[in-house]
């Protein structure tokens, strides 16, 4: 039993008016601003007519030109209705703050520290916001300055001698 | 080889000590398998009953680098996991041989990316490279052929420095390319 898109926008509609509807594919987008994004999360969550429990993804696009220039995504499921929907934020700047959701979903945690650490977006109020997958001090060598390897201005085989290699061993070195 | 028919007829053979022991490391490539992605389900059908490595005496696959004599790195190796794989090749006793399965191992293949070493010869000694996505099991064995072939022509075993530096690992220059 799928969830028709009457009673989600229903539910949404309830704390916050404006939203945006992006659909394709029968598959849905509500689009927020990121300062109604905690509202908007607790009530699809604790609404038992959506009962979005499940958080499957958090992710970000970098759309390189305009006025919003990121924009984080957040991939929600309801086990009760078997139904998916997706929301948008879009953010402004080239680096941006987002709320955090770990207080509504504890998986949160992990998905926001990968998308601060491949896109730089900061996101307030999480409890443990470090690096994921590259090292804490991956910075611009020459700059000094931290770099987000999903943008889309990052070149594509990274900046020379970000990342260190082993040495050569010694033993064979001279050759 | 007729060998045992000269056995038989003078009870002795004659040979050298080098001789023997590079035909018994020629024969007993014990390989520290290191799969780190796909290639890794290849080379395990190189070492089960379809192409039976054992054929070349390489069968006893030790998950251990310290009984290993050769480094089949056989994936995608990302800067993160490069320490790891020079960690596991400085435990390996010498002498020892690294072989290259892949395209992702030799040269970054199709992941041209910021996080890919463009090649495991950037910071280890290999000795030869398997070209394929992934290569097939026959490939592989061609490249244990290969270590063998370069055991028994370039390598001098040091018989009077058992367990400590021994390590005549062909150079660079003499890469195989195949
Ligand atoms: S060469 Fe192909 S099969 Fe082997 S690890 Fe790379 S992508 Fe996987």
């Amino acid at each position: 039993m799928a969830l028709p898109k009457e009673k989600i926008f229903e539910v949404v509609g309830s704390v916050y008016e404006n939203f945006g509807i992006y659909e394709h594919r029968n598959q849905l987008s509500i689009i927020i601003p990121p300062d109604r994004l905690q509202e908007v999360c607790l009530t699809l969550k604790d609404n038992p007519e959506t009962s979005f429990d499940m958080l499957i993804d958090i992710t970000a696009i970098d759309w390189l030109k305009g006025e919003n220039r990121f924009e984080t995504v957040y991939f929600l499921y309801s086990n009760k209705y078997k139904s998916r929907l997706r929301i948008k934020v879009p953010l402004s700047g080239d680096y941006p703050t987002c709320p955090s959701v770990t207080n509504i979903w504890e998986s949160a945690n992990w998905y926001e520290r990968e998308t601060y650490d491949m896109y730089g977006i900061k996101f307030e109020g999480h409890p443990n916001l470090r690096r994921f997958y590259m090292p804490e001090d991956y910075a611009d060598p020459e700059t000094g300055e931290p770099i987000y390897p999903l943008r889309k201005d990052f070149p594509l085989m990274g900046i020379p001698d970000s990342l260190p290699l082993p040495p050569y061993p010694e033993k064979y070195s001279e050759n | 080889m007729g060998l045992d028919k000269v056995i038989e007829k003078q009870g002795f053979i004659t040979t050298s000590i080098e001789a023997i022991l590079k035909w018994a490391q020629k024969n007993s490539v014990w390989p520290m398998p290191l799969g780190i992605s796909c290639c890794g389900i290849e080379m395990m059908a190189f070492a089960s009953s379809r192409f039976d490595v054992a054929r070349f005496g390489s069968e006893v696959f030790r998950m251990t680098p310290r009984q290993s004599d050769l480094l089949l790195v056989a994936g995608t190796v990302t800067y993160k996991m490069a320490w790891v794989v020079r960690k596991i090749y400085d435990q390996m006793p010498d002498p020892k041989w690294v072989v290259s399965m892949g395209v992702c191992a030799s040269t970054g293949g199709m992941f041209r990316s910021y996080s890919v070493v463009q090649g495991i010869d950037k910071f280890l000694p290999v000795d030869a490279y398997i070209s394929g996505c992934p290569p097939r099991p026959e490939a592989v064995i061609k490249a244990l052929m290969t270590i063998q072939e370069k055991i028994k022509k370039q390598h001098k075993p040091d018989i009077f420095n058992f367990g400590k530096d021994i390590s005549k690992t062909p150079k660079q220059e003499n890469i195989d390319i195949f």
